[in-house]
């Protein structure tokens, strides 16, 4: 884990991603970034900027419309010892690669019993808000999670999406790196020089007494300004980050989970068989004297996202009803509890900038 | 058409026949259950892969498909390995993971085979890019079956490799079949080489069953691949003799008829090549190739299975 810091240079999610794999292709000859528009005047909402400026065409490569195929290209570029970066501006398109995904990458490496890897990361964005839609929004980090042989990290600040992203190209697995787009112009302090953080290891964010809150890539910030109006009630929450979903550091989570006896895990996905539900199983296995008294689970609405504002606000986990069902959880025997609205307005304002 | 030198035929020939009699062993065994995989045998196709690969170098990579036997041990692939391979042993080419299906031999260059159809053509072009990128004029060739030109996949392949002048390959072994269906139930219309020279891929036609004719496709191309020009497609006419998967003849089973296989019986390449050959040099040949297959049994059944520990290795590259 990278040093923590409280000062020094802001930097925006977006840029620190960016930054990421601009030192790392300054690093090492063998990564290159592959994917539709990925140099184009947008530069995939920023995150490519300046990068075929820098390392020309050949690393910085535009594909035509062929996710199937250009996975599979990936693939067999990481197998012949280059480290690919894929990039999908949807997350929802990441379906159109799932043959390759499961049926090969992931199961390169034990299919052909280590004469091979796969090194190789695939970026996508989680949409969310502005009409995105059913198409355009979903998270499906939960799908990944299940397969062996693919690693799924989701970080949920500007810190960890660089050392993430830097540990993801140096591994020699595929990794699925989850991006959240309403997280992009987050800022947090951002290291200028290299370093990693590790997969497999969360973070407790704010410490805290009555009970743990799990959030998962923005969900993350929608905890905090949840927690932020918990303490107006009077509830310390304790906020963890899973920060990678596979591997997944379930102890930590227990740990706190045991310490609070109140488990709530808010994921930007469905609750149904989902990344909410694996993390609440590894806890319910845990010994008896080691499990919390109460668990529960917030995640989208059990539908397809609606793209009017009018529905698609009840769709998603956001502050107020994270931080009411954190209370009913946290006081049983209290009446029920929603925060104040002015307070909740202003909860939406905050940043957090770290420390990480 | 070059005219084939008798080293030419002797060396062909001897790989034919490793490869025939090696399937044959293969099926014969097949019934005691030795053999813990499902197999999809090359025999009577033999010759596509046999004379596709024998003008590559030891340097150039092989993409195979789960017919891959052939490919594979034309390729350089070691004989002993893939029985035990068949066999689940620990000393099978990939520790008894991957079986028929998944054969790989990354030391002579033959990247692994996938169960699913067509996925294995993406990624045989993506190692396509990692050699133009080295620039030392090494080729990818990436065997398909005529199943695969369905694939979405497959479309999207050969814009990729065209687009990119990628150094490949392409070599399909048609053989008309998509296990039991034939082409009229899936082709709307029989221009394999056309739809792929819409890419301005150059393609050749080898309707002929003939090995030197294989062999002369590929000598006519690579040269241009490894020089830059882009990508090639071969398409080879033969025919399966054997069911889809598994060591029997199915002839009457109802969806073609024995009397299809007789053109490809009588002109058999390894025998048309034998009788190339004096009675003294097939017999020297004949030998060894015996020789040889029964080491690779001997070495199958002796390798013993894997511990249960290997169960978990592998999952994760360090």
């Amino acid at each position: 884990m990278s040093t923590q810091s409280n000062a020094g240079r802001l930097l925006s999610y977006v840029d620190a991603l960016q930054e990421a794999v601009d030192q790392e292709m300054a690093r090492d000859d063998s990564v290159f970034v592959i994917g539709l528009d990925v140099d184009d005047h947008k530069a995939i909402q920023g995150s490519t900027k300046g990068l075929v400026e820098k390392y020309g065409p050949e690393r910085v490569m535009a594909t035509p419309l062929s996710e199937d195929a250009m996975t599979g290209v990936c693939i067999g570029a990481a197998m012949a010892g280059l480290r690919p970066i894929h990039v999908h501006i949807r997350m929802d398109f990441l379906l159109l690669c799932m043959n390759q995904l499961i049926n090969m990458a992931a199961k390169a490496h034990y299919m052909y019993n280590g004469t091979v890897k796969v090194p190789m990361v695939a970026r996508s964005m989680i949409g969310k808000s502005w009409g995105q839609g059913a198409q355009h929004s979903q998270s499906l980090h939960s799908m990944f999670m299940h397969i062996p042989g693919l690693k799924v990290v989701a970080p949920s600040n500007a810190h960890d999406a660089k050392g993430c992203m830097i540990q993801a190209i140096r591994d020699n697995n595929p990794v699925i790196f989850v991006e959240h787009r309403l997280l992009y112009f987050t800022e947090s302090y951002v290291p200028e020089e290299s370093y990693e953080v590790e997969l497999g290891k969360a973070r407790t964010v704010v410490e805290g007494t009555d009970i743990t809150i799990v959030g998962i890539s923005n969900m993350v910030v929608e905890c905090l300004r949840a927690q932020e109006l918990l303490k107006e009630a009077g509830i310390s929450a304790e906020i963890v980050d899973p920060i990678s979903l596979r591997p997944l550091d379930s102890e930590t989570i227990a740990q706190s989970a045991a310490k609070t006896g109140k488990l709530l895990v808010v994921d930007n996905g469905w609750t149904g068989a989902g990344a909410s539900a694996e993390i609440l199983a590894a806890v319910a296995e845990r010994p008896a004297d080691q499990r919390p008294e109460v668990m529960a689970r917030m995640g989208y609405a059990p539908t397809t996202c609606p793209t009017t504002p009018a529905l698609e606000d009840h769709f998603y986990p956001n502050p107020v009803t994270i931080a009411a069902k954190a209370y009913e959880m946290a006081r049983p025997d209290g009446r029920a509890w929603t925060p104040d609205p002015q307070a909740a307005k202003l909860a939406y304002q905050k940043q957090f900038k770290g420390p990480f | 058409m070059s005219r084939p030198s008798q080293d030419d035929i002797l060396r062909l020939y001897r790989m034919l026949r490793l490869v025939r009699r090696t399937e044959e062993e293969i099926a014969r065994i097949y019934p005691s259950d030795k053999i813990k995989s499902p197999v999809h045998l090359s025999i009577g196709q033999e010759f596509v892969s046999v004379g596709a690969i024998d003008p590559l170098n030891a340097d150039d990579v092989v993409g195979i498909t789960y017919r891959g036997h052939a490919a594979y041990l034309a390729k350089g692939g070691n004989l002993n390995t893939m029985m035990a391979e068949l066999y689940g042993k620990a000393g099978g080419c990939a520790g008894g993971k991957a079986g028929s299906m998944h054969l790989v031999g990354m030391d002579v260059g033959v990247l692994g085979a996938s169960a699913v159809v067509g996925t294995s053509i993406p990624i045989g072009l993506g190692y396509a890019l990692a050699l133009k990128r080295e620039g030392k004029g090494r080729v990818a060739m990436i065997f398909c079956g005529d199943g695969a030109t369905e694939e979405g996949v497959f479309a999207e392949s050969l814009n990729f490799a065209a687009l990119h002048k990628l150094p490949a390959i392409i070599v399909c072994e048609n053989n008309s079949y998509a296990i039991h269906a034939p082409h009229s139930k899936r082709w709307a219309t029989d221009k394999l080489c056309e739809r792929v020279g819409t890419y301005d891929i150059p393609t050749q036609l080898v309707p002929n069953g003939d090995v030197f004719s294989v062999r002369d496709a590929v000598q006519d191309v690579l040269a241009g691949v490894r020089a830059g020009d882009g990508p090639a497609f071969i398409e080879a006419h033969c025919y399966r003799w054997r069911e889809h998967v598994g060591p029997n003849e199915d002839f009457d089973a109802g969806y073609r008829s024995r009397k299809d296989l007789i053109p490809w019986l009588e002109n058999d390449p390894m025998a048309v090549l034998g009788a190339m050959l004096t009675l003294e040099d097939r017999a020297a040949i004949d030998m060894d190739v015996e020789t040889a297959i029964a080491e690779a049994l001997d070495f199958a059944e002796a390798s013993p299975f894997p511990g249960p520990e290997e169960l978990m290795t592998h999952v994760y590259a360090e």
